[in-house]
């Protein structure tokens, strides 16, 4: 009994696996190529804008580390508000990661909640949901962080660096 | 003639008639191919209310309107309504038709639920149950965006696979006559799991359950496709087409001339940007209302299988693992 039972269950498993197989040749997917090429240039487009803000920064007179900041303020802002405008979701529909991976996707990841769940109120809508999408980002963002100093301090104690 | 068929179908015996039916979608849907066939076209996604719960429920509400006042009848003659809609709780339908003031069975079926209302409201017709009742359905971008994927001004990628939900509610009353369609059949369908986990390719997680209700329903009247001038199913969209076709051929049905997809009919899929079609409660129902029932009306199709499909997931049982099984449920619909 125990046995026919695990027969069936073992036709019912291969079953699902080769219908996974087959709707996997027959979903289309994007381009990898044309979606590489145009995350290169989002991205290296969103990066030049981050050195122009940081050079303009330092002409002005600012040390390299208040101008990284100004740079990574100014890049938030522009992305919080175009998302405002909803205009940043069309750019990261065409540029992909070239729009998501630097500073400017986390803030529109950010914003995107706080726009959406504002109808839910200012503590159990943009307070608890706010983030929703960053949050893990942010969560093991610090802990990979603290790890690392933790790693690095074992070390110092040891004597090996 | 029996009224128990096979091992899972109805015939009616006094097949109930489908006496009106409304439609009102959002600005997307009526700039798709079906455009000038909807009742109504809502160019503010809002509908005037506050929040996309609200413009959902507003949709309903409209529709339901809409279709009393086409059959004729004062709201008073509807004695039940069959409701539902994709949003927790069914939050758009009893907001939304709460003011009707009409008994409601709120139904949950995902994005098969118009083929489910259908059906118990036939079911209610047939057994002598009430003279009219209504069933209806809905769903919204904002609000299933908002509840299944993310807020809508994240930016983001979506897969080739990937449909998009309809916005538009679609409502018909049913009465024992009038109107020149009828429902003379159903087949309800069973939850078909087929270990797909993509919830983006909800055309591979549907098909098999759309195949297992089609080849149920012919096995159980003993037809061919060919007896019906189409096979329409909900939103399976073009991916979740080519896998229909070829899992009925496996089970010795050939779909492929008689197939159609109210996902696929409501948007252009090259200029709407919608990928693999259109989705959501009110998908299969407005294009029912707009698209499938006049041509039936008209007589220019005899009978047609209707077979809205669903996606059974929610955000829990898919961030728990579990993959994302399908259902449909099939429907007789002649002209009379």
């Amino acid at each position: 009994m125990k046995e026919t039972e695990t027969i069936k269950e073992m036709a019912e498993q291969e079953k699902k696996q080769k219908y996974n197989e087959y709707v996997k040749q027959v979903t289309p997917t994007h381009s990898l190529g044309a979606q590489l090429a145009k995350a290169f240039l989002v991205g290296g487009l969103i990066c030049c804008l981050g050195q122009a803000f940081l050079n303009y920064a330092k002409s002005l007179g600012l040390d390299q580390k208040t101008a990284g900041s100004w740079c990574s303020m100014l890049l938030v802002l522009l992305s919080v508000f175009l998302t405002g405008l909803n205009i940043f979701p069309g750019i990261a529909k065409w540029g992909g990661a070239g729009a998501l991976v630097p500073i400017t996707g986390f803030a529109n990841s950010v914003a995107a909640p706080a726009i959406e769940y504002q109808k839910e109120g200012q503590v159990f809508g943009i307070g608890c949901k706010i983030f929703t999408i960053a949050g893990p980002v942010i969560l093991y963002g610090i802990f990979t962080s603290w790890l690392l100093g933790l790693i690095y301090w074992v070390l110092k104690m040891t004597g090996v660096v | 003639m029996e009224t128990i068929v096979g091992k899972q179908s109805i015939q009616f015996q006094k097949a109930p008639h489908i006496v009106s039916a409304a439609s009102i979608v959002g600005k997307k849907e009526g700039e798709g191919p079906l455009g000038k066939l909807f009742d109504r076209i809502e160019e503010d996604p809002m509908l005037g209310q506050n929040t996309w719960e609200e413009a959902e429920s507003a949709l309903q509400k409209q529709a339901a309107q809409l279709a009393i006042e086409k059959a004729g009848s004062d709201c008073s003659l509807v004695r039940y309504l069959f409701a539902g809609d994709l949003l927790g709780q069914l939050i758009a339908t009893s907001f939304g038709l709460m003011d009707l003031k009409i008994p409601l069975f709120g139904l949950y079926g995902a994005c098969s639920t118009i083929g489910e209302a259908l059906m118990l409201a036939a079911m209610t017709v047939q057994g002598g149950y009430s003279d009219s009742v209504m069933a209806l359905t809905s769903s919204h971008f904002g609000s299933a965006e908002k509840q299944f994927r993310f807020p809508l001004e994240y930016g983001g990628q979506r897969p080739l696979a990937a449909t998009w939900t309809v916005t538009g509610s679609g409502a018909f009353v049913l009465a024992p006559a009038g109107g020149k369609a009828r429902i003379s059949g159903a087949t309800p369908g069973k939850v078909v799991d087929y270990g797909v986990k993509d919830s983006m390719n909800m055309g591979a997680c549907m098909a098999p359950a759309a195949c297992d209700t089609i080849c149920s329903h012919l096995d159980d009247f003993g037809r061919k496709p060919s007896d019906y001038d189409a096979v329409i199913t909900g939103d399976l969209g073009s991916v979740g087409q080519a896998i229909l076709i070829d899992l009925a051929r496996e089970r010795g049905y050939d779909l492929s001339g008689r197939h159609l997809d109210c996902g696929m009919l409501i948007y252009d899929s090259q200029t709407q940007d919608t990928h693999a079609g259109g989705s959501g409660c009110g998908c299969s129902a407005v294009t029912l209302a707009a698209h499938i029932l006049p041509k039936i009306e008209q007589g220019q199709w005899k009978r047609v299988l209707f077979v809205p499909t669903g996606a059974l997931l929610s955000t829990v049982s898919f961030n728990e693992g579990q993959s994302v099984p399908g259902i449909a449920h099939a429907l007789v619909i002649e002209h009379c």
